[in-house]
């Protein structure tokens, strides 16, 4: 082993390209959260790998001091999965978009999440495509213009932390790329987390959808539009935290009450299990301007890692069948001699 | 019948016979897939060569009694050297009317068709299409016919063990091949070794199976049968001393990649997507645990080669492989890993095609896909294997292409050499000289894009090696560093630097050779594949006709060997058989310049012999 070095710094996960991204954009936010949690996360440098897609989310491995591989579109969860069988030792991050992860790459998202392979994929939600110039993408709401839907529009968006849930990840969060505190917070939970970990980020796109999250982000409305949720803490947002969440037993729905109204006290509030699946899936579904938009960890609910039982079950075989002779198995079955 | 010759004379109840071919036909559901495999195995210990051809519908269990649901099991095997499946059936064995009436046509006149009676019902006998039964309206009387109430002997051979109905039916397999058995003087040593096994836990199943066996073995010793079948006598065959075992093209696919990975000394992940017929090769694969190999189910044939393609950058070989269909969803990750100069491999199993098409027959119409089928500048190199056991080698070479010049590798096998089965001599493994992988390791003057000077292979940085951290991807890339370029003059570079790599592959392949026949002559046969088999008899037979007929047979399909174009040169006529429409011979007239004649089969069949003979022939006296 190497003799112990001074521990690393942001400077250490810099490269020396030249940032491309759109002035203003949220990627640059992410990007220096990602840089500065690095060093913290003790994990050597050299095992690090960030895989991407296409898009403008996908430049983002060009940018870290790590192993990086900028592959094709919607492909970065199979690659990684490809990465991580080969080398299980290593700390993998995919980095995506929601046009890359959940419409042309749809299917490995899934698939990746239901196999539960061992990464920190990264979603950086913007609502539109950018790199092809702002079409529409998945998450768009309905109504959106764009150059290939001028008049708006007309499908119905796809929430990502609800597909997640769906899909079976164990681990599904969301954060703010201007949140810098709250994001780094969720992305060492789900650093710590063993299997796929999902996190949907806010990001904002100047050019093509700016300001399509103002309003979980402003300041001033934030208190109100944003439910932080924090395990085994109530559901409390507002400017006074005088509002809550509190399930309704006869619309079986989640419904916003204030303490102090209609005889509700703070008992009535939803305590945050983020082990509960039925409670995430209701949480992934809220939306602004009905809702607070949660943000946090939405679930958490740690099982089998699928790498980590491929070479289980290897090592069982291995026990079962005894060493590898490739001679033996040419020889193997029937066999005669011709003399 | 110009196999079966009737030399009786030395012994009075033996016909010797220099080779036969035996086809078993039956109901998806009869067996007749694990029939001939076993009497395959026992042919070959029995020391004869053999060549096989299962031939199967593409519904895993079609009606009962539909034509469409025959499947079928040819075995060619003899005492000289066997290299097809056979032209013409010798001996068919027809569980059905369906099974009759679709294979009838590939026996020669005066062959022996055995047959069981009692499937030839009133229904079965319609859905196959005859109106009038043909074991009694005469129609077979142009050969020798053995009719026997096969159901019903084998629900009373298997009573004792108390099988229901169902169960004791599916013995029908069983007692036939123990009747085949007897006809040829083959062993059931195996058979019976292999059910043991296979039932081990189901000892009335494990039972009533070998009662059949023996059961139709006795009745045909016995004397039951009508005068005339007597027991064909086939000399063993003289072939080189060793251990020999049988293998399918799938199989030696299987050892060969494994064998590679340990010559190379580099751990392989391959990632596949179930395809027929394809898919065997993951199941062989899968099974193999305790060597360095890890196997993956992808979700689809894209995440197969991404996964792949994941595993090589992270210092693992990746393999992937499909059909037709599935690679031209690889298509577009395939030209990540040449752009990425990656190692990867891809194994394609050729079918009849386009879009679903044959899925269970064989055809070799992906040569342009795999030389030319990707979008831009891709060029990679192409082998193919021409016959089950040369997979093997295919496999190995494969390999050490891939990982010695980091670029993805496309090896064409199809259907029916995946399938088909053929004695192998076992081959030792420190016969073959190993090609270890150098990782770079050293953070000294570093870049991703560093190449070999001679081959000009990319250097192999993998990830867990401290100090070498890079990033890769599809954008053009700058041959000094590896950053990001969208500079004029660097594509072109990279553009021709990429070829160049490819090309100069060229300079590591052995020489062509001719494969039978003399060095210059009127004609030569250019085949490629698994018409290895068909040609190499054709050549043979004309070549004792006195005819001046060469045989060059390819591995390297891309790039071509060096010397190809002088060998070409030195005959009046080439000759291309394919199993497609015209696909290589274009790129040899192409780059020869020379006016090759193609022969051409798209009938989802192997050629046959005399097909190639008789295209050989007209070339000649044209």
């Amino acid at each position: 082993m190497n003799a112990p070095v001074a521990k690393l710094t942001i400077k250490d996960f810099e490269t020396d390209q030249e940032v491309r991204w759109c002035p203003g954009c949220g990627d640059y936010a992410i990007l220096k959260t990602v840089q500065k949690l690095m060093p913290e996360l003790d994990v050597p440098k050299e095992n690090i790998v960030f895989v991407s897609g296409i898009g403008c989310s996908s430049r983002f491995p060009y940018y870290m001091e790590t192993y990086g591989f900028h592959t094709i579109h919607g492909r970065a969860p199979a690659i990684a999965t490809g990465v991580k069988l080969a080398n299980p030792e290593l700390d993998v991050w995919v980095i995506t978009g929601d046009g890359d992860g959940l419409s042309i790459g749809g299917n490995h998202m899934i698939h990746v999440l239901r196999r539960n392979v061992d990464l920190q994929i990264l979603l950086f939600n913007n609502e539109i495509y950018g790199l092809t110039k702002g079409q529409y993408s998945p998450t768009s709401q309905i109504g959106t213009r764009s150059p290939s839907t001028p008049d708006g529009s007309v499908d119905m968006p796809l929430k990502p932390c609800q597909f997640a849930i769906g899909a079976g990840a164990r681990f599904v969060a969301r954060s703010i790329d201007t949140e810098m505190k709250h994001l780094t917070e969720v992305l060492t939970r789900a650093h710590d987390h063993k299997g796929a970990s999902f996190v949907e980020i806010y990001q904002n796109c100047p050019v093509y959808n700016d300001g399509i999250f103002e309003h979980v982000k402003d300041k001033k409305q934030a208190p109100d539009t944003r439910l932080v949720l924090t395990h085994g803490q109530p559901m409390l947002f507002g400017a006074e935290r005088n509002k809550g969440i509190r399930f309704n037993p006869q619309t079986m729905q989640l419904e916003v009450v204030t303490i102090g109204e209609d005889g509700v006290t703070e008992s009535d509030v939803l305590i945050h299990d983020e082990h509960n699946k039925v409670l995430a899936q209701m949480l992934s579904d809220l939306r602004a301007p009905e809702f607070p938009e949660p943000v946090g960890v939405i679930y958490c609910a740690p099982t089998h890692a699928y790498v980590t039982d491929v070479y289980s079950q290897r090592i069982s075989v291995r026990e079962k069948k005894g060493e590898a002779n490739l001679d033996a198995l040419l020889r193997s079955g029937q066999t005669w001699t011709v003399n | 019948m110009s196999v079966v010759e009737d030399t009786s004379k030395q012994e009075t109840n033996f016909h010797t016979v220099n080779a036969v071919v035996v086809r078993f036909a039956g109901d998806s559901g009869d067996g007749m897939q694990l029939t001939g495999n076993n009497f395959t195995e026992a042919t070959a210990i029995y020391g004869n060569d053999l060549a096989t051809f299962p031939d199967f519908p593409a519904e895993i269990r079609a009606p009962a009694g539909a034509t469409f649901g025959v499947s079928a099991f040819q075995i060619y095997f003899g005492a000289d050297e066997v290299t097809t499946a056979g032209d013409d059936v010798d001996v068919l064995i027809a569980m059905n009317p369906a099974a009759l009436i679709t294979n009838l046509p590939d026996l020669v006149e005066g062959g022996m068709v055995i047959v069981d009676a009692d499937a030839f019902t009133d229904k079965n006998l319609a859905r196959a299409g005859y109106k009038e039964n043909p074991l009694e309206d005469g129609s077979l009387d142009g050969y020798r016919l053995l009719k026997i109430e096969v159901t019903r002997q084998v629900l009373e051979a298997v009573k004792p063990y108390g099988l229901s109905h169902k169960f004791a039916v599916r013995c029908k397999n069983m007692w036939t091949l123990g009747l085949v058995m007897w006809l040829f003087e083959r062993s059931r040593d195996a058979t019976i070794a292999g059910l043991e096994a296979k039932f081990a836990k189901m000892p009335d199943i494990r039972d009533a199976n070998i009662a059949a066996l023996n059961a139709g073995h006795a009745y045909a010793e016995t004397a039951e049968l009508p005068s005339g079948v007597e027991i064909y006598r086939v000399p063993r065959a003289v072939v080189e001393p060793g251990l020999y075992r049988n293998t399918t093209g799938t199989e030696a696919m299987a050892f060969g990649l494994i064998a590679g990975g340990e010559l190379a000394n580099v751990p392989l992940v391959f990632a596949s997507y179930p395809i027929t017929p394809a898919s065997s090769l993951l199941h062989a694969l899968s099974a193999q645990k305790q060597f360095e190999v890890v196997t993956f189910q992808a979700e689809d044939e894209i995440a197969a080669a991404c996964a792949a393609i994941g595993a090589s950058f992270a210092g693992s070989l990746g393999v992937t492989s499909s059909s037709g269909p599935g690679i031209s969803l690889k298509g577009e990750a395939i030209a990540l890993a040449a752009a990425t100069e990656l190692p990867l491999i891809i194994v394609n199993t050729q079918r009849g095609g386009p879009s679903t098409g044959l899925p269970t027959k064989t055809e070799q119409s992906d040569y342009n896909q795999a030389v030319f089928g990707r979008h831009a500048d891709t060029s990679l190199p192409v082998i193919s294997a021409s016959t089950s056991a040369d997979c093997f080698e295919v496999a190995i070479e494969a390999v050490r292409i891939a990982t010695k010049y980091r670029t993805p590798v496309i090896v064409l096998s199809d259907g029916y050499l995946a399938n088909a089965s053929e004695p192998w001599k076992v081959p030792e493994m420190k016969d073959f000289k190993s090609f270890p992988v150098e990782f770079e390791t050293n953070p000294e003057g570093f870049e991703p894009a560093n190449r070999d000077p001679q081959t000009l292979a990319r250097v192999w940085a993998r990830p867990g090696t401290p100090g070498l951290e890079h990033r890769i991807g599809g954008i053009e890339k700058s041959y000094e560093t590896g950053d990001i370029s969208y500079d004029p003059a660097n594509h072109q570079k990279m553009t021709d630097t990429r070829k160049a790599k490819i090309d100069g592959i060229a300079r590591d392949i052995p020489d062509q050779v001719i494969e039978l026949g003399e060095q210059s002559g009127k004609l030569v046969v250019l085949g490629w594949g698994s018409t290895y088999g068909a040609i190499h008899q054709a050549v043979k037979r004309c070549l004792q006709e006195g005819l001046s007929v060469s045989h060059i047979h390819m591995r390297y399909m891309w790039p071509m060997p060096s010397n190809l174009g002088d060998l070409l040169s030195r005959f009046d006529q080439v000759l291309v058989p394919e199993m497609n429409t015209g696909q290589f011979i274009n790129v040899v007239r192409g780059t020869y310049l020379i006016d090759a004649k193609p022969l051409n089969k798209v009938s989802g069949q192997p050629f046959k012999i005399r097909e190639i003979v008789d295209a050989i022939k007209a070339l000649l006296e044209s």
